[in-house]
């Protein structure tokens, strides 16, 4: 092949490989913009106050009413709920996991969660609807299933994947010698791991808790089938409730184009996305802390 | 406490919290092979569905999922296995890459739902191509940009140094030697980084609300500007929307859903594990 064709077309490839490589930014930024293009034109109407402390989300209504907190202490409620459920639960299994299991027995446990992670949340909500909120409305003796609680079991279920598999990560990466160092002065097995190893990969447990808060926060579809939908603060985890998400899923096919209805869910998708920034950005210092 | 004891009683904890996660994965999968299996035949995979997606067959969705998780991972693999190639072979340690890195974990952890939006905003009406399969796809591709980069690092991470001095000392450019080296060795960890990205897209529902899936469109697409009936959409629907539909065929629903990305994900998993091995 003629040299200068070569060089000109490798020249081309190292071009190409340098955009993609810095694409992920453009994204990024370009996700920001595009949520603040469609979603700050409701500030025109509505002042960011009220928006975030207006107690009443009546969209359609008129005059409508474009107020979020109650939306907002849906999720923080319904997340609440997931992580006091999963995190524990969570980092024993990564404890178990890379500590304790046989190796053969490990193989199949991590490959069961990988499971877990991939099965859509669709289905989670599919098999809420048919499973648990059933169960949830009949031990509790409530009118219906359709609450905070069941939510929030099911998204600590979903969070468990990315707590176990963060914190193992966390428990493989502490220096042997910490281990055997513990063991030599004979500890046993148990408070090697409970005064040496959880405080060691504390960074780890805590970036693991992070991103599991992540990943409730932003759990659209399974969360809307199984928390009931009502945009009311809610006065008990057995209250139905709806979160941020929902409400853009669940209204963005009704909303006019271009209406103040519209901005709201863009306006609703801006809160989103700072929340899920800052906290993967927590998430990432403590895990480059861990690092270190 | 005696110490043995106290061990003994921790580990009994910790393996209970285990079997916890565990477990319940499980029955999930029993349950929907179970109910759903009864009702799966061909007329259910290969009709038009009929009196209100009350009977007849999911074809549509079906394909319509085909065609979109194709597009997405066409779009997908070029950059997701370029910008891989880009950290690995030729960024250095400075603020740009620090960026890069920082702005890969947040498209990981941007909520799905903010994805449709952003699909909405740009590809279906900024940029004018509607609900369409190409507005979802494009929207998914990025969604799974994060898991293809990822995996496709590791893969190329893991090549040994010497491949590649080797190469260049033959007088290879870079560029060969990536192409005809690094990139050979790596390809199974890239695949399994494409199939995992593939089961992620085939089972998302919030990203392509807005942007590409039909409540009911009892007809296959024609074009990339047309609009598709996808499976998960379609079990949402078929779960939510209608009532008194027939459970089995939700489930059934739920299954060819669940069957396509586990499948995919053991396939991963297995390649994985095989190509572990081998280095």
């Amino acid at each position: 092949m003629n040299i200068k064709f070569r060089r000109f077309s490798e020249f081309l490839i190292e071009k190409a490989i340098f955009l993609s490589g810095i694409i992920s930014i453009l994204f990024v930024v370009l996700i920001f913009a595009f949520l603040l293009k469609e979603g700050l034109a409701l500030f025109k109407y509505v002042s960011v106050k009220d928006f975030i402390f207006g107690a009443e989300w009546y969209p359609i209504s008129e005059p409508p009413k474009f107020g979020i907190i109650s939306l907002i202490m849906g999720s923080v409620w319904v997340t609440a709920g997931a992580i006091i459920i999963s995190v524990p639960i969570g980092i024993a299994a990564a404890i178990y996991i890379s500590e304790i299991a046989p190796r053969k027995i490990r193989g199949i446990l991590k490959s069961g969660i990988e499971m877990l992670a991939a099965i859509p949340s669709v289905v989670i909500g599919f098999i809420g609807i048919t499973t648990l909120v059933p169960l949830v409305k009949n031990v509790f003796g409530l009118s219906t299933g359709l609450t905070a609680l069941s939510g929030s079991i099911m998204l600590a279920f979903m969070a468990i994947p990315t707590i176990v598999s963060i914190a193992e990560d966390a428990f493989y990466s502490i220096p042997k010698r910490y281990k055997e160092a513990a063991l030599a002065l004979g500890a046993t097995h148990w408070q090697t791991i409970w005064r040496v190893l959880i405080k060691a990969a504390f960074p780890g447990i805590v970036a693991a808790s992070m991103l599991g808060i992540g990943r409730v926060i932003g759990e659209t579809m399974a969360v809307m089938m199984i928390t009931g939908n009502v945009a009311k603060i809610p006065n008990s985890i057995f209250d139905p409730v709806r979160t941020l998400t929902a409400t853009i899923a669940a209204e963005m096919g009704e909303a006019v184009r271009g209406s103040d209805h519209y901005f709201a869910l863009f306006a609703i998708g801006i809160v989103l996305f700072v929340i899920t920034f800052l906290i993967n950005l927590i998430a990432d210092i403590y895990i480059n802390r861990e690092l270190k | 406490m005696n110490p043995k004891l106290a061990q003994k009683i921790a580990f009994i904890i910790l393996l209970l919290a285990t079997i916890l996660v565990i477990v319940p994965v499980g029955m999930i999968v029993v349950i929907i092979v179970v109910k759903g299996a009864p009702a799966i035949n061909w007329e259910f995979l290969l009709a038009m569905p009929s009196k209100g997606m009350r009977a007849g067959g999911i074809f549509p969705a079906i394909v319509g999922t085909i065609y979109l998780v194709a597009a997405t991972i066409l779009f997908a693999i070029p950059v997701g296995v370029f910008s891989a190639i880009y950290l690995v072979e030729y960024a250095r340690e400075n603020l740009l890459t620090r960026m890069v890195k920082l702005a890969i974990i947040n498209l990981a952890g941007v909520p799905s739902i903010v994805y449709g939006l952003f699909g909405l905003g740009l590809f279906v009406i900024f940029l004018g191509f509607g609900p369409s399969i190409i507005a979802g796809a494009l929207t998914l591709a990025i969604m799974i940009l994060p898991i293809i980069i990822t995996t496709s690092k590791e893969a190329l991470d893991s090549v040994p140094r010497s491949y590649r001095e080797a190469s260049l000392a033959l007088g290879a450019s870079k560029w060969q030697t990536i192409r005809h080296v690094v990139l050979p060795s790596a390809l199974p960890g890239i695949l399994t980084g494409i199939i995992l990205g593939i089961s992620r897209a085939a089972g998302e529902t919030a990203p392509i609300l807005f942007t590409v899936a039909a409540f009911y469109l009892p007809r296959l697409p024609r074009t990339m500007f047309d609009q598709v009936m996808v499976l998960p959409y379609h079990l949402f629907v078929v779960s939510t929307q209608i009532p008194n539909i027939k459970t089995e065929y939700t489930y059934a629903t739920a299954l060819v859903l669940v069957g396509i990305v586990l499948i995919a994900n053991l396939a991963a998993i297995i390649l994985r594990s095989k190509y572990r091995k081998k280095i």
